[in-house]
This record gives C-alpha cells, sequence and structure tokens, in this order.
C-alpha cells in the first residue's frame, strides 16, 4: 500500500475565541506509530475530532486511503462513562462494536472474532468480569479490544496510559506495539509521557501554539518541550 | 377466571406490556433515563386528561402529548444536565395541564384515580387491539435498530467513534420510549410506570451481564408481577396496581441484598 493511510494538508480550526490548530501538515503511513506530544491546549483533541470526523475543518484537507471506503478507525480514550454499577461483563463490553449484521443475535464470524480478540488481549480469565469491577488496566484492555475487534487500519490511543501505574502502562503499550508490527494497524499516540513515547513510537509530533515540529521518536530532544512549554 | 372476558383482555395486554417494558427498561437503566421515564408519565397523565376532555380515547390523548414531549425534550438539548432541567420545565407545563383538562371535561374524581393508577380490569377488545398494535410497532423498531441503541446505551462514546448517528437514535429512542409509556399505563396507571419500566430493569443488572440476558430477566420479572398481580386482584378484589407495584419491589429489594451479600 503506497498511498499513505492518512493524510492531512494545512489544516486549520478555529473556534470564535481562538485559533486551535494552525495549518497543520500530517501523513500516516501503514505500520506508522506516531506519538503526539504537547502541552494541554495545544489542539490534540480537536485534532482527534477532525479524524474522528466529529469536527469539520475551516480549512486544509484530510485524505484518507482511497482503499478504505469509511477508514475503520480504533479510538482508546483515557476515560469512559463507566461507573462501578456498569452491568456489562468485559465480554459483553467488547461485543459492543460488532456490525457484521443487524440481527440482535451474534452471528458465528463475530462470536468467533469475540473470542480471537479476547484472546489476543489476555483477557480471556476476565471476560465475564462486569467492566465495572474491573481494575483500570483491565479496562483499558476493554477498551482497546473493542477498538481492535474490526481490524481498524488506524489505532488512536488518546492519553490512554495517563491513569495508569507503570506495570500496567507497559502491559497495555506491549499490547499495542505487538499489533502495530504483526498486523500492521497504524497508531496515533497522544501522550504526556516522554519516556513512553520514546520506548514505543517511531515518530513524533510535538504541538505547540500555532507551530509544530516532527520527525524521528529518536531525534526528539526533550529541550524542544521545555522549550514548548515556557512558550 | 379467564372464562370472563374482561380477564382475558387483562392477560393479554399485560403479557405484552410486561415484554415490551422489560426490553425499554434494558435501555431505560442503560441510558441512565429512569428520571426521563417518569416524568413521561406525568405528562402521560395530561395526554390522558386532554383526550377525555375532547372525548378520545385517553390513550390516543396519551400518546399524542408523550410522543410530541419526547421529541421536544430530544431537541431541546442532548447534554444531561441542560435535559434534566429541560425535562422538570416541560413536565411541569403539561402536568398543570392536565389538572386543567380535568377540571374543563367536568370529570369526577374516578377518571382521575383510573389514568393515575391504570384501570385493568376496564380494558376493552378494542383496546386490547390497540396496545398489541403499539406494542408490535415498539418491537419493529427495536428490531431494526437494536446494535445502534445497544451500543450507543451502554457505550455512548464507542458508538460515536463508531459512527453511529447518536442523536437520531437518541429520537427515536425517546419516541419508543413515549409510546411504550403509554402502553404501560393503561395496566398500571400513569404513575407506576416506574414500576415495570425500570425496576424489573434495574433488578436484572444485579443477576446477569448481558444486554440479551436483562432483556429476558427484565421480561420475566415483569411478567411474574403482571400475572400474579391479576390474579391476586381478581381474587382480592384489591387493586391490581398494587400488587404489581409490591412483587416488583421485592423482586428488587432481593436483587440489591443479593448484590450486596455477594459483594
Amino acid at each position: 500500500m503506497s498511498e499513505p493511510v492518512l493524510a492531512i494538508k494545512n489544516l486549520t480550526v478555529s473556534f470564535p475565541d481562538h485559533l486551535v490548530l494552525n495549518d497543520l501538515s500530517l501523513q500516516l503511513n501503514q505500520g506508522d506509530f506516531l506519538s503526539v506530544v504537547g502541552q494541554n491546549g495545544v489542539g490534540k483533541t480537536t485534532l482527534i475530532r477532525v479524524i474522528l470526523r466529529q469536527l469539520a475543518p475551516q480549512h486544509g484537507k484530510i485524505k484518507y486511503h482511497p482503499e478504505f471506503k469509511r477508514m475503520k478507525i480504533g479510538y482508546v480514550p483515557q476515560f469512559r462513562n463507566i461507573d462501578e454499577e456498569y452491568p456489562l461483563s468485559i465480554r459483553d463490553f467488547v461485543g459492543l462494536n460488532l456490525h457484521d449484521s443487524r440481527l440482535p443475535w451474534l452471528s458465528k464470524k463475530e462470536r468467533q472474532k469475540l473470542d480471537k480478540i479476547i484472546k489476543q488481549t489476555n483477557l480471556e480469565t476476565i471476560q465475564n468480569t462486569p467492566l465495572g469491577d474491573a481494575s483500570g488496566g483491565e479496562k483499558q484492555k476493554a477498551y482497546l479490544a473493542q477498538a481492535l475487534i474490526n481490524d481498524p487500519d488506524l489505532l488512536i490511543l488518546d492519553e490512554s496510559t495517563a491513569s495508569l501505574d507503570n506495570v500496567r502502562k507497559f502491559e497495555l503499550l506491549d499490547l499495542v506495539k505487538e499489533f502495530n508490527e504483526h498486523q500492521g494497524v497504524t497508531v496515533l499516540f497522544i501522550t504526556h509521557d516522554i519516556e513512553l513515547a520514546k520506548d514505543y513510537a517511531h515518530e513524533y509530533l510535538l504541538m505547540r501554539h500555532g507551530n509544530y515540529q516532527s520527525g524521528p521518536i529518536a531525534q526528539f530532544k526533550e529541550s524542544d518541550l521545555e522549550e514548548a512549554e515556557h512558550a | 377466571m379467564l372464562s370472563f372476558a374482561f380477564m382475558r383482555h387483562a392477560y393479554i395486554a399485560g403479557t405484552m406490556i410486561a415484554i415490551i417494558s422489560g426490553i425499554i427498561g434494558v435501555y431505560v437503566i442503560g441510558r441512565n433515563m429512569s428520571f426521563l421515564s417518569h416524568m413521561l408519565s406525568e405528562i402521560g397523565f395530561s395526554g390522558a386528561s386532554f383526550g377525555i376532555f375532547m372525548s378520545w380515547p385517553p390513550l390516543n390523548g396519551m400518546l399524542l402529548f408523550t410522543i410530541v414531549s419526547s421529541v421536544l425534550i430530544g431537541q431541546l438539548s442532548s447534554k444531561s444536565s441542560r435535559r434534566e432541567a429541560s425535562i422538570s420545565a416541560i413536565s411541569s407545563l403539561f402536568l398543570g395541564s392536565g389538572i386543567l383538562f380535568l377540571s374543563l371535561a367536568n370529570k369526577n374524581a374516578s377518571d382521575a384515580t383510573s389514568i393515575l393508577f391504570g384501570s385493568m380490569i376496564g380494558i376493552s377488545q378494542g383496546e386490547v387491539n390497540q396496545i398489541l398494535w403499539l406494542s408490535l410497532a415498539v418491537l419493529v423498531i427495536i428490531f431494526l435498530v437494536y446494535r445502534d441503541l445497544r451500543f450507543d446505551s451502554f457505550d455512548h462514546v464507542g458508538a460515536q467513534v463508531k459512527g453511529v448517528n447518536t442523536q437520531l437514535i437518541s429520537i427515536v429512542f425517546l419516541v419508543i420510549l413515549a409510546l411504550s409509556v403509554s402502553v404501560a399505563a393503561q395496566i398500571v396507571g400513569s404513575l407506576l410506570i416506574f414500576v415495570l419500566l425500570t425496576l424489573p430493569a434495574a433488578s436484572a443488572k444485579y443477576f446477569t451481564r448481558t444486554v440479551s440476558g436483562m432483556m429476558v430477566f427484565a421480561i420475566g420479572a415483569a411478567l411474574l408481577g403482571v400475572w400474579l398481580g391479576l390474579y391476586l386482584g381478581y381474587v382480592t378484589n384489591w387493586p391490581v396496581s398494587f400488587f404489581i407495584a409490591m412483587i416488583e419491589c421485592v423482586i428488587y429489594f432481593t436483587a440489591l441484598i443479593w448484590n450486596r451479600v455477594r459483594n
């Protein structure tokens, strides 16, 4: 696949009182693992909303890969509206994203897909646990499994590791890395954790108010981020 | 007991009402809309009063008011904080109007009582047919939007990312909720709709872990309440709504105790 999975050109988004994204260009090829870093308020969430087609840009173009009639995007947020009273099991929650058929019950093919993703994300032993009772790390794994169940072309992790301890962070990202390396899933990882980004990402995009810097993650300098924070 | 036509009507209507209440109730719980279903029942009271004032069957007035107000509520705001304020304002308006319509219609207290607490024993064959058609319509709509509605109700964020038209699903759900409220009011009355539309599903979430499992449990709990309630009402001549409310409350409190013991 020679064409990029996603190409954004000269993207500008402004709200009535301020400019959020200014002339941002970005290209993601299949198998890329891009880490997006930058302080709060520089437009990271706005960028995600544009990619998810929840927000229309004022200027600029977004081109999805022509092979994807309707590009499949998996999204794993930091938080979801899941409290301790949430009734569904992890398995049922993951299966909510199955839409191969419109019938109320799952087809054999869908059940196989569900079994496969539960196994791949190491959720087999806790699949019948209510999601409301699951730990933070288990919840994030369930969100990841739901996002990956339809073999997405692009996986967006939106601060997904922010509320996890170190062990759980690495566990989750090891899983993501497997899907990235073995199945060619393109990953866009938004994080404040530079060390984590350096361990897993291939490229970075540093977002500042109105200007952007990108390159291979090996060339990322902490001083650039400090400059951005003091700008 | 079933040799009497009025009891046969009551059982047929009650069975359909229990089935759709069990299904819709699971979505009410998933969407945290117990408050809204309670408010729609008050709006239903106003609609039934309007129906009496216009010399229509009360169910028709109820359908008109609940459907119009549910669409209004859906349009006013999809944000839950503002939605609750909108619901309170709209329901106050309708409840006040209901009292006015009853007063203008010069009807006595027994009409108000039967709207508020149900009059299961007086259901005619024509009303049974209407309930059957409305229940069928609710079931067909749910069948058509089942997966999107399930996704949006139990994971709004995931449904939005998937590209589900959550605004449209929300309005469709409010309309079928309005239909269900109007139908369920025929048996337990508008004040006790909560009993069939929320309690069985709220109990179900402590016993099962899947949407379909919750629906089966909620339908079973609603059927038990309606069937046993009708029988006890027939035997004792006490109000059927009272028995249904008691049975559903016993199931709900048993579920709460079971959950506490298990944890």
